[in-house]
Formats: C-alpha cells, structure tokens, sequence
C-alpha cells in the first residue's frame, strides 16, 4: 500500500477577478518596474463535439452490436486482423469479413491501470490487456473484467479468456470485453 | 550529399510550468544562448541564416494552430524558409533531421532546428489524455487510452517472454535522475533507491510514477552549418569550437499505429531483415536467437520495436558502426518510461533482445565517476543518458529530441562543464555519441550520429 499523498491535487478555476494591480501613472519608472511583473493566467475553454465516421470499418462496430466479434483476412495469404483493416498491408488486396467470436483466446499481455486519461480517471484501477486469438495475426486491445486488479500477475498472461458483450451497445470498441474463461 | 556540422545549441530550462513567458519568447531564450555561445550578435547571425525547420507536437497543447511561424516570427526569421515537422514524442529527432536535410541537400548552409512544447496549459490528466489521442481514436483511445498503459503491457509481455523484474527497470530510473541531479537543465534531479523507485504511487502495474517521465514546458535550439556555411559565419566573427561536431549518420524507422498490429515474424525473417551485422556474424548469437524463437519469441511482438532497430542499423550503416556498445562514447536516448529504455538498449543492439533488463543493473550503461548507491557488476563502457534523459530532464515533446542533440554536441566540443556549470557528466574523450528520438508506441523512431571531426 503507497503512503498518502502529501499535498492536495490542484485543479484549474477560481475566482474570477474584475481588474489587476498596475501603475495609476505610465512614467518610465512605473514602466520598467512592469519588466518584474508576474504574469496573468487566464482559463479558456474548448469544447467540441466530432461526428467521427468509422468508414469501411463500420461492420466491425456493427458486429459488436449483435454480439459477434468479427475480423479481416487477405484471401490469398490469409493473414487475418482483428482490428480491421481494409486492405492488407503485404498483398495490398482488399480483406475480407469472417466470424471469430468463438475463436479460442488468450491474454498476451496485460496492465493494471491505477491512472489514466481525464476521460477514464473515474473506471480506476481497471485491466488492460492484448488479447490473441487462435488463427490471428494481430492482437486486440480490450478490458479484463473477473480479475482483482490489486492482485496484478504475470501469470494472467496465457490465460483462457472469453468476450462478453454490452446488451446496450455504444458503439465503441468496449462494447466488446473478455473475461476468464 | 554534403557534410553538415552541428556547430551550437542551447536549452531553456526544463519546467513543470512557465508561466512567466510565452511559447516564442521560451524558444528565444535557447536560440539567443545558441547564438551567443558562437559568440555572433543577434542581427549578425539573423543575416547569416538561410532558414529553419519547427517543431512541436500538439496543437491542443497550446490551443493554437500555426505556432511554429510565431516563433519564425519572434525569432525575427521572417521571411526566411521554414516548416514544421510533428512525428508525436519523435518530432523533436525528425527536426534535426530534416535540418540536417536542408543543409546536406545544398538547400541551406545554415539552418536553425527549433522545438518547443508548453504542456502546462492543462492539467496532468487532460494532458495525457491528449497524449492519448496520439493512439487510434476508433480502436484503442476509447477502452482507456493512456500511454503509460500501453508502455506497461509492454512490460508485461517482456517480463513473461524474457524474465526481466521491476527492479532491473528501476535501475534505470536511479541512474537517470542520479545523473540529472548534475544538469542544471534538468527538472528532475534527485537521488533516489530502487526501493523509492518500487515504492513509489502506481500508475500502471509495475510502472510507478518513478518509471515514468513528466510534462514540461521547455525548449531546444540546434545551428546546423554547411562548409560553406562554417565560412561565412567565420568570416562574421564566429568563434566555433574545435574539433567540430559533425553528423555522420541518420536513420528512421517506422511502425503500426496500433502496437496490436505489429507483426509476428519467424526467426528467419528477423535474422534477415533485422538482425544487426554483428548478431548476424555470430553463431552463439544465432543459437541464442533460435532458442528464443523456440520458446514463443516472434518480433518485433509487443515487447520490441521494429522502428528502432530499422532506424539504427540505417544510422550505423551510414556512420560506419559494426559494435555501437564498444563505438559509441555515450549515447542520449528516448526514457519516457524506465522500460522504454531497456527496450531501446535491444533495438540499438547494445545488447541482444531479452537482455536489456539484465543490461540495465549490469552498470554498462552508467557514468564513471558518479555514485549511483547500487552494486553495479560491471564498469561502465557506454553511458546511456548522461543528461538524465527524459525521465529526469523532462519531456516537452517537441523540444526533446533537440534537447537530446544539444546536450551530444557540448559533449562532443568537451563543452559540458563550462554548460552545466559542472564537470561530472562530460564524458571523458568523447567522440562519438548517438541520438534516439521515439514517438507513439514505436511508430517513428530517429537515430543521429553525431561525432567529432578528424
């Protein structure tokens, strides 16, 4: 268990302030004392919402929401993406759609987040982990769920797994996460 | 192409916040020093330059597009050539390279490669969030994006395949912040125990908060020059230092966006395509590579990055480096985490893939002379982050790389005490030293060789 943490985070806002010290005459003695001025900070704000495309890779997104995990495979070679990928990077053919939700899988790599994003600061301390499945080349990037992430080990690494799937889809990639199998 | 000839740097000091300026006015602080330590006036050089190459990472950072010619323009550079390269945590090494181009290529004589970044503008949190936006935003930034994340999965991987411990990463830490606490420029300079490392708050399990670099405001100028260049300054009342430092190689590498994507190749291919010319040429190092394989090793995998390896061997081919271990003097190198590190001792082949970790706690890559408090086996033979990289320095992305090439040239002019005000971290007789610029999850790499003129 680490120690307590020894100062308060600090945040940004404040109050706001209607007017700063400065000189009542501009006289180059009152002008040059400016030069030993400490500076103004001031919030901005920036808040945008994106309508993003998921392009050729909507299906994959689409399969989540029926609860199938799909992936791409180069017909000819048969070099096989689990994140999607529209055309394969050796051959330069267009892929293929195929089903493998039902592939055997197994965690490659994983971490214990006990930070992370402003975004996710909130889900802490959450798994991260690389998935592989058999007959895939690439991995996927995905959440553990069924592990106490205070009992972090390497022994996770190998173990079976098996994705679960939200019923009320949000059409992202955690719409899809694995557990122990 | 032409020789080009790193003649100048400078730094600001690396910080948590500045405040007190802004972003052209922090760039200017480096460039006025750089200048000023070739013993040029400011009109004077401002004449002799042809142009400049800019470099930041993030346009959120800021919250403003177009800041490379604000600070052209502050400079007072304009109307002279200019461009901004972003390449994520590599921009900084891209920079420098593009420099170099633009001077070997004949298109300039003098050029003046600058970076900047002002991490400060928002808090730790949003600001790795931003960072995170730097991986895919379809696939891997919504499950929780946060490089620190991605790095320890890293870890993982290489713990499992290869035995490495937390312990040996910390070692890591222990020397750069133990080095830094010689850099004046360094934001972080302390002496630390592999148990403060281990003991630390975890951030991403088994990276503590100690394993991992911080955000910074901060700065970096490099004077690149032509012969023809070198004259003409001269010929103005430059004083460059001699023996001069010239960059003898250049190599970049690249990767997949999504480290989930990076291929699994066999043994054969790895030794053909990516094998450094020393472990092709021998035979244990074949046997032990294939007993590798045996076990499950597939490359580059999660645990090693293609990109650097690629970009070392093309910097080692272009320099003429067959042993980098025992031909480079030192080398300054991308620690945003203590793993990266070790992960880049393997791809620059100081040692093979799977020994970094032990590589690390050997003490090779320490500085002689600086006590580190750890029963190090070996004496050191090429140190690695003398400056206290940027676990210590601090990280303002596209200011590091340059940070990087700064501190190899006052090492290479023997320069480094009258800088830092101290002796301790010159390496003694140095004449070579490398470079390594890293963004993403491996996804562009740098390496320059930098080494004294004959």
């Amino acid at each position: 268990m680490s120690n307590p943490a020894p100062k308060r985070e600090e945040s940004l806002g404040g109050y706001i302030v209607h007017g700063v010290p400065f000189p009542i005459e501009t006289d180059p003695g009152a002008l040059a004392f400016l030069k030993r001025m400490a500076p103004l900070r001031i919030e901005q704000e920036y808040c945008i919402t994106y309508l993003h495309s998921y392009g050729q890779d909507s299906p994959w997104f689409a399969g989540l929401t029926n609860r199938r995990l799909l992936a791409s495979r180069d017909e000819g070679s048969g070099y096989t993406y689990v994140n999607p990928r529209g055309h394969d990077m050796y051959s330069g053919e267009e892929t293929q759609w195929i089903d493998i939700t039902d592939r055997p899988a197994h965690v490659h790599a994983f971490t214990v987040c006990h930070f992370g994003s402003e975004e996710f600061l909130p889900e802490t301390p959450f798994v991260l982990a690389l998935v592989e499945f058999e007959g895939v080349d690439t991995l996927l990037l995905t959440r553990l769920l069924g592990l106490d992430p205070m009992s972090a080990t390497l022994d996770w690494i190998g173990m079976s797994v098996q994705p679960q799937f939200l019923r009320n889809s949000k059409l992202k990639p955690t719409d899809v996460y694995f557990v122990p199998k | 192409m032409r020789p080009v000839y790193a003649i100048s740097g400078g730094v600001s000091k690396f910080a948590k916040a500045r405040p007190d300026k802004t972003f052209p006015a922090v760039v200017q602080e480096a460039y006025a020093y750089a200048i000023a330590d070739i013993g040029l006036e400011f009109p004077a050089f401002t004449r002799l330059a042809d142009g400049s190459v800019a470099s930041y990472f993030s346009d959120h950072f800021t919250r403003q597009l177009m800041a490379g010619i604000m600070v052209q323009d502050y400079l007072g550079l304009c109307p002279k050539p200019s461009h901004r390269v972003e390449g994520g945590g590599a921009t900084g090494g891209l920079c420098f390279q593009e420099a170099w181009k633009s001077v070997a290529s004949g298109h300039m004589d003098v050029c003046v490669a600058y970076g900047f970044e002002t991490m400060s503008h928002v808090e730790t949190w949003k600001g790795n969030e931003f960072i995170a936006l730097a991986s895919d935003v379809s696939f891997d930034y919504p499950v929780g994006g946060f490089y620190s994340g991605y790095y320890a999965m890293m870890v993982t991987r290489h713990m499992k395949e290869f035995g490495t411990t937390a312990e040996q990463l910390a070692h890591v830490s222990v020397k750069n912040h133990q080095n830094a606490f010689h850099n004046p420029y360094a934001q972080k300079r302390s002496r630390l125990t592999i148990e403060d490392v281990r003991t630390a708050p975890m951030v991403a399990w088994p990276l503590t908060r100690l394993d991992i670099c911080v955000m910074s405001d901060g700065a970096a100028v490099t004077l690149l020059a032509s012969e023809e260049g070198l004259r003409r300054l001269e010929d103005a009342g430059a004083h460059i230092a001699r023996p001069l430092v010239r960059v003898k190689g250049i190599g970049r590498g690249t990767d997949a966006m999504r480290m989930a994507d990076r291929p699994h190749t066999d043994y054969d291919y790895f030794m053909e395509h990516y094998a450094t010319e020393q472990e092709k040429g021998s035979d244990e190092t074949r046997r032990y590579y294939k007993a590798l394989w045996k076990q499950g090793t597939r490359y580059p995998g999660v645990h090693s990055f293609r990109a650097g390896r690629t970009a070392g061997n093309m910097a080692y081919r272009q320099a003429g480096i067959e042993n980098p271990l025992a031909e480079l003097d030192f080398i300054e190198l991308h620690d945003a985490y203590t793993s990266s590190e070790i992960q880049t001792y393997e791809d620059m082949g100081l040692c093979r893939y799977g020994e970094g970790g032990p590589f690390a706690a050997s003490g090779k890559a320490f500085m002689p002379g600086v006590e580190y408090g750890l029963r190090l086996s070996e004496k050191p033979v090429c140190p690695v982050n003398p400056s206290g990289g940027l676990i210590a320095c601090g990280h303002p992305v596209g200011a590091t790389g340059l940070m990087q090439a700064v501190f190899a040239i006052w090492q290479l002019q023997g320069s480094l005490g009258k800088h830092f005000g101290d002796e301790t971290l010159q390496v003694r007789g140095a004449q070579r030293g490398a470079i390594h610029s890293h963004a993403g999850t491996g996804t562009y790499v740098t390496v320059s060789i930098l080494e004294q003129e004959a």
